[in-house]
Protein backbone atom coordinates (compact mmCIF):
# COMPACT_ATOMS: atom_id res chain seq x y z
CA UNK A 1 0.00 0.00 0.00
CA UNK A 2 1.36 3.54 -0.89
CA UNK A 3 1.02 6.16 2.00
CA UNK A 4 1.26 9.54 0.52
CA UNK A 5 2.74 11.71 3.49
CA UNK A 6 2.38 15.58 3.13
CA UNK A 7 4.98 17.85 3.87
CA UNK A 8 4.19 21.43 4.59
CA UNK A 9 6.13 24.53 6.03
CA UNK A 10 6.79 23.57 9.11
CA UNK A 11 5.72 20.01 9.32
CA UNK A 12 8.00 18.03 11.53
CA UNK A 13 6.41 14.28 11.94
CA UNK A 14 6.23 13.89 8.68
CA UNK A 15 9.93 11.99 8.65
CA UNK A 16 8.28 9.45 11.79
CA UNK A 17 5.31 8.52 9.52
CA UNK A 18 7.59 7.84 6.59
CA UNK A 19 9.53 5.73 9.01
CA UNK A 20 6.28 4.04 10.70
CA UNK A 21 5.26 3.09 7.23
CA UNK A 22 8.12 2.19 5.43
CA UNK A 23 10.75 0.56 8.53
CA UNK A 24 8.08 -0.79 10.51
CA UNK A 25 5.69 -1.97 8.58
CA UNK A 26 7.29 -2.61 5.05
CA UNK A 27 4.93 -0.27 3.01
CA UNK A 28 5.90 2.09 0.18
CA UNK A 29 5.67 5.92 1.16
CA UNK A 30 6.36 9.06 -0.20
CA UNK A 31 6.36 12.63 0.86
CA UNK A 32 3.91 15.10 -1.23
CA UNK A 33 5.23 18.49 -0.71
CA UNK A 34 2.48 21.69 -0.13
CA UNK A 35 2.94 22.93 -3.76
CA UNK A 36 2.36 20.15 -5.73
CA UNK A 37 -0.82 18.58 -7.66
CA UNK A 38 -0.26 15.30 -7.61
CA UNK A 39 -1.11 12.82 -4.88
CA UNK A 40 1.25 10.49 -7.12
CA UNK A 41 -1.25 7.58 -6.74
CA UNK A 42 -1.06 7.54 -2.74
CA UNK A 43 -3.92 5.06 -1.24
CA UNK A 44 -3.60 6.69 2.05
CA UNK A 45 -3.00 10.30 2.15
CA UNK A 46 -1.54 11.36 5.94
CA UNK A 47 -1.69 14.72 7.17
CA UNK A 48 0.96 14.51 9.65
CA UNK A 49 1.88 16.96 12.68
CA UNK A 50 3.99 19.54 13.39
CA UNK A 51 3.50 23.67 12.84
CA UNK A 52 2.27 23.97 9.27
CA UNK A 53 2.88 28.26 8.44
CA UNK A 54 4.27 28.88 12.49
CA UNK A 55 0.61 28.08 13.54
CA UNK A 56 -0.08 31.77 12.39
CA UNK A 57 -3.65 32.78 12.64
CA UNK A 58 -5.08 29.62 14.23
CA UNK A 59 -3.56 26.44 13.66
CA UNK A 60 -4.08 24.66 10.38
CA UNK A 61 -6.16 28.48 8.89
CA UNK A 62 -3.09 28.65 5.84
CA UNK A 63 -2.43 25.14 5.57
CA UNK A 64 -5.43 23.95 4.29
CA UNK A 65 -5.23 26.39 1.18
CA UNK A 66 -1.80 25.05 0.12
CA UNK A 67 -2.05 23.62 -3.97
CA UNK A 68 -2.07 19.86 -2.44
CA UNK A 69 -4.54 20.35 -0.40
CA UNK A 70 -7.56 20.72 -3.10
CA UNK A 71 -6.55 17.26 -4.15
CA UNK A 72 -6.80 16.04 -0.16
CA UNK A 73 -10.34 16.78 -0.38
CA UNK A 74 -10.92 15.57 -3.56
CA UNK A 75 -9.26 12.12 -2.65
CA UNK A 76 -11.52 12.20 0.95
CA UNK A 77 -14.15 12.93 -1.10
CA UNK A 78 -13.80 10.24 -3.48
CA UNK A 79 -13.86 7.87 -0.21
CA UNK A 80 -10.34 7.35 0.34
CA UNK A 81 -8.89 7.48 3.90
CA UNK A 82 -6.92 10.00 5.15
CA UNK A 83 -4.92 10.12 8.51
CA UNK A 84 -4.71 13.59 10.36
CA UNK A 85 -2.84 13.58 13.26
CA UNK A 86 -2.25 16.48 15.76
CA UNK A 87 -1.54 19.60 13.22
CA UNK A 88 -3.27 17.23 10.36
CA UNK A 89 -6.52 17.05 12.70
CA UNK A 90 -6.23 21.00 12.93
CA UNK A 91 -6.10 21.56 9.03
CA UNK A 92 -8.64 18.75 8.12
CA UNK A 93 -11.09 20.72 10.68
CA UNK A 94 -10.32 23.79 9.28
CA UNK A 95 -10.91 22.78 5.69
CA UNK A 96 -13.82 21.16 6.53
CA UNK A 97 -13.39 17.42 5.92
CA UNK A 98 -13.55 17.21 9.78
CA UNK A 99 -16.26 18.83 12.40
CA UNK A 100 -15.44 21.13 15.43
CA UNK A 101 -12.17 22.73 16.00
CA UNK A 102 -9.41 22.53 18.18
CA UNK A 103 -8.37 25.23 20.49
CA UNK A 104 -5.98 26.58 23.00
CA UNK A 105 -5.29 23.62 25.81
CA UNK A 106 -7.24 24.35 28.61
CA UNK A 107 -4.20 25.21 30.95
CA UNK A 108 -2.68 27.03 28.23
CA UNK A 109 0.10 24.96 28.44
CA UNK A 110 2.15 22.63 25.41
CA UNK A 111 1.68 19.13 26.56
CA UNK A 112 4.48 16.45 25.95
CA UNK A 113 3.40 13.53 27.45
CA UNK A 114 2.00 9.94 26.72
CA UNK A 115 -1.85 9.81 27.03
CA UNK A 116 -4.17 6.67 27.28
CA UNK A 117 -6.85 6.91 25.12
CA UNK A 118 -9.83 3.84 24.79
CA UNK A 119 -10.69 2.60 21.61
CA UNK A 120 -14.32 3.79 21.24
CA UNK A 121 -15.50 2.18 17.91
CA UNK A 122 -13.62 -0.62 16.20
CA UNK A 123 -15.79 -0.40 13.49
CA UNK A 124 -13.46 1.92 11.59
CA UNK A 125 -10.89 1.03 8.61
CA UNK A 126 -8.45 3.22 10.96
CA UNK A 127 -9.44 1.32 14.57
CA UNK A 128 -10.17 -2.31 13.15
CA UNK A 129 -6.81 -3.82 14.40
CA UNK A 130 -7.96 -3.17 18.22
CA UNK A 131 -10.31 -4.71 20.31
CA UNK A 132 -13.50 -2.73 21.95
CA UNK A 133 -12.62 -0.84 25.14
CA UNK A 134 -8.92 -1.51 24.69
CA UNK A 135 -6.71 0.75 26.42
CA UNK A 136 -3.29 2.30 24.27
CA UNK A 137 -0.72 4.88 24.92
CA UNK A 138 0.68 7.20 22.56
CA UNK A 139 2.35 10.54 23.29
CA UNK A 140 0.10 13.69 22.46
CA UNK A 141 2.88 16.81 21.84
CA UNK A 142 0.66 19.96 21.10
CA UNK A 143 -0.72 23.22 22.60
CA UNK A 144 -3.89 23.50 20.40
CA UNK A 145 -5.58 20.11 21.12
CA UNK A 146 -8.76 20.86 23.16
CA UNK A 147 -11.21 19.54 20.41
CA UNK A 148 -14.72 21.08 20.56
CA UNK A 149 -17.64 21.41 18.33
CA UNK A 150 -21.11 22.78 19.51
CA UNK A 151 -23.34 20.09 21.21
CA UNK A 152 -25.68 19.72 18.69
CA UNK A 153 -22.42 17.82 16.30
CA UNK A 154 -20.97 16.29 19.54
CA UNK A 155 -24.14 14.72 19.96
CA UNK A 156 -24.11 13.53 16.38
CA UNK A 157 -20.43 12.32 16.85
CA UNK A 158 -21.58 10.19 19.93
CA UNK A 159 -24.79 8.85 18.43
CA UNK A 160 -23.12 7.88 15.22
CA UNK A 161 -20.29 6.01 16.38
CA UNK A 162 -18.04 8.94 15.53
CA UNK A 163 -16.27 9.21 18.68
CA UNK A 164 -13.04 7.04 18.02
CA UNK A 165 -10.33 7.43 20.45
CA UNK A 166 -11.50 8.93 23.66
CA UNK A 167 -8.70 9.96 26.98
CA UNK A 168 -9.42 7.73 29.41
CA UNK A 169 -7.54 6.16 32.58
CA UNK A 170 -5.84 3.11 33.39
CA UNK A 171 -9.45 1.82 34.26
CA UNK A 172 -10.59 3.25 31.18
CA UNK A 173 -12.37 5.64 33.28
CA UNK A 174 -13.00 9.32 31.24
CA UNK A 175 -11.81 11.52 33.78
CA UNK A 176 -11.09 15.04 33.78
CA UNK A 177 -7.96 13.76 34.90
CA UNK A 178 -6.96 11.77 32.01
CA UNK A 179 -7.80 14.80 29.84
CA UNK A 180 -4.59 16.38 28.67
CA UNK A 181 -6.11 19.29 27.27
CA UNK A 182 -9.96 19.95 27.92
CA UNK A 183 -11.10 18.19 24.84
CA UNK A 184 -15.24 18.37 25.18
CA UNK A 185 -16.24 15.11 26.35
CA UNK A 186 -12.14 13.43 26.42
CA UNK A 187 -12.60 13.50 22.71
CA UNK A 188 -8.90 12.29 20.90
CA UNK A 189 -9.97 11.37 17.45
CA UNK A 190 -12.65 10.78 15.26
CA UNK A 191 -13.88 10.35 11.86
CA UNK A 192 -15.69 11.75 8.99
CA UNK A 193 -19.51 10.87 8.19
CA UNK A 194 -18.45 8.91 5.88
CA UNK A 195 -16.04 7.23 8.10
CA UNK A 196 -12.78 7.93 5.28
CA UNK A 197 -11.35 10.86 7.37
CA UNK A 198 -9.87 10.01 10.67
CA UNK A 199 -8.69 12.74 12.69
CA UNK A 200 -6.65 12.48 16.29
CA UNK A 201 -4.47 14.49 18.66
CA UNK A 202 -1.99 11.58 19.99
CA UNK A 203 0.45 10.69 17.59
CA UNK A 204 0.66 7.12 16.51
CA UNK A 205 3.65 7.52 14.23
CA UNK A 206 5.90 8.03 17.40
CA UNK A 207 4.46 4.78 19.16
CA UNK A 208 5.71 2.34 16.54
CA UNK A 209 8.32 0.58 19.04
CA UNK A 210 8.65 -0.32 22.77
CA UNK A 211 12.26 1.10 22.54
CA UNK A 212 10.59 4.38 23.09
CA UNK A 213 7.73 3.66 24.86
CA UNK A 214 4.51 2.09 23.24
CA UNK A 215 3.57 0.20 20.24
CA UNK A 216 -0.09 1.03 20.04
CA UNK A 217 -0.11 2.91 17.20
CA UNK A 218 0.91 0.21 14.54
CA UNK A 219 -2.76 -0.56 15.25
CA UNK A 220 -3.63 2.48 13.30
CA UNK A 221 -1.84 1.40 10.22
CA UNK A 222 -2.54 -2.16 10.55
CA UNK A 223 -6.15 -1.60 10.50
CA UNK A 224 -5.26 0.15 7.23
CA UNK A 225 -3.47 -1.97 5.66
CA UNK A 226 -6.55 -4.91 6.46
CA UNK A 227 -9.29 -2.26 5.15
CA UNK A 228 -7.81 -1.25 1.91
CA UNK A 229 -7.54 -3.10 -1.08
CA UNK A 230 -3.67 -2.46 -1.93
CA UNK B 1 -10.35 52.97 -6.49
CA UNK B 2 -9.81 54.58 -3.41
CA UNK B 3 -7.60 52.76 -0.11
CA UNK B 4 -9.42 51.82 2.53
CA UNK B 5 -8.18 50.62 6.20
CA UNK B 6 -10.25 47.94 8.14
CA UNK B 7 -10.27 46.97 11.55
CA UNK B 8 -11.39 43.43 12.33
CA UNK B 9 -11.93 42.22 16.02
CA UNK B 10 -12.15 38.67 16.76
CA UNK B 11 -13.26 37.15 20.17
CA UNK B 12 -13.68 33.75 21.34
CA UNK B 13 -17.52 32.79 20.89
CA UNK B 14 -19.92 33.61 24.01
CA UNK B 15 -20.14 29.74 25.61
CA UNK B 16 -16.77 28.73 24.13
CA UNK B 17 -14.12 28.54 27.30
CA UNK B 18 -11.36 31.39 27.07
CA UNK B 19 -8.71 30.77 29.52
CA UNK B 20 -6.91 33.34 28.79
CA UNK B 21 -9.68 35.47 29.22
CA UNK B 22 -10.01 33.49 32.49
CA UNK B 23 -6.54 34.11 33.27
CA UNK B 24 -6.52 37.71 32.60
CA UNK B 25 -9.77 37.86 34.62
CA UNK B 26 -8.37 36.59 37.75
CA UNK B 27 -5.15 38.54 36.96
CA UNK B 28 -7.21 41.88 37.17
CA UNK B 29 -9.03 40.56 40.13
CA UNK B 30 -5.58 40.26 42.34
CA UNK B 31 -4.50 43.53 41.03
CA UNK B 32 -7.54 45.34 42.70
CA UNK B 33 -9.95 45.60 40.12
CA UNK B 34 -12.74 43.47 41.65
CA UNK B 35 -15.07 44.94 39.39
CA UNK B 36 -14.25 42.79 36.35
CA UNK B 37 -16.96 40.57 35.35
CA UNK B 38 -15.36 38.67 32.43
CA UNK B 39 -12.28 39.18 29.97
CA UNK B 40 -12.45 37.39 26.21
CA UNK B 41 -8.88 37.19 24.91
CA UNK B 42 -9.06 37.70 21.44
CA UNK B 43 -7.20 39.25 17.72
CA UNK B 44 -7.13 42.73 16.10
CA UNK B 45 -6.37 42.71 12.17
CA UNK B 46 -6.05 45.63 10.44
CA UNK B 47 -6.32 45.25 6.43
CA UNK B 48 -5.37 47.88 4.14
CA UNK B 49 -7.36 47.32 1.21
CA UNK B 50 -8.28 49.15 -2.41
CA UNK B 51 -12.07 49.39 -3.08
CA UNK B 52 -14.55 51.16 -4.94
CA UNK B 53 -16.35 52.30 -2.35
CA UNK B 54 -16.87 51.78 1.92
CA UNK B 55 -19.48 49.60 1.53
CA UNK B 56 -17.65 47.56 -0.72
CA UNK B 57 -14.46 47.50 1.46
CA UNK B 58 -16.45 45.97 4.32
CA UNK B 59 -17.67 43.40 1.81
CA UNK B 60 -14.43 42.68 1.03
CA UNK B 61 -13.31 42.17 4.40
CA UNK B 62 -16.94 40.72 5.61
CA UNK B 63 -15.52 37.29 2.89
CA UNK B 64 -11.87 37.30 4.44
CA UNK B 65 -13.37 36.73 7.23
CA UNK B 66 -15.64 34.50 6.61
CA UNK B 67 -13.06 32.61 4.30
CA UNK B 68 -9.75 32.76 6.73
CA UNK B 69 -9.77 35.46 8.83
CA UNK B 70 -12.01 33.41 11.47
CA UNK B 71 -13.58 30.62 12.15
CA UNK B 72 -17.33 30.12 12.35
CA UNK B 73 -16.92 27.62 14.30
CA UNK B 74 -15.02 29.26 17.45
CA UNK B 75 -14.83 32.99 16.85
CA UNK B 76 -16.92 35.90 16.32
CA UNK B 77 -15.61 39.01 14.46
CA UNK B 78 -16.51 43.05 14.54
CA UNK B 79 -15.75 44.75 11.28
CA UNK B 80 -14.89 47.87 13.56
CA UNK B 81 -14.49 50.57 10.47
CA UNK B 82 -13.38 51.88 7.47
CA UNK B 83 -11.86 54.61 6.94
CA UNK B 84 -10.04 56.27 4.04
CA UNK B 85 -6.14 54.88 4.99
Amino acid sequence: MKFGIVTFPGSNCDYDTMRAVVDVLGEEGVYLWHKDRDLQGADVVVLPGGFSYGDYLRPGAIARFSPIMTEVVAHARRGAPVVCICNGFQIACEAGLLPGALLRNQTLQFVSAPVTMRVENTSTMFTSAYEPGQRITMPVAHGDGRYTADRNTLDALEGEGRVVLRYADDTGEATSTANPNGAERNIAGIVNEHGNVFGMMPHPERAMDELIGSRDGIGIFQSLLMAVPA
Amino acid sequence: MTPYRVSIHITPRRGILDPQGKAVESALHSLGFPGVSSVRVGRHIVVDTEAESEDAAVASVTAMCERLLANPVIEDYEIESASSA
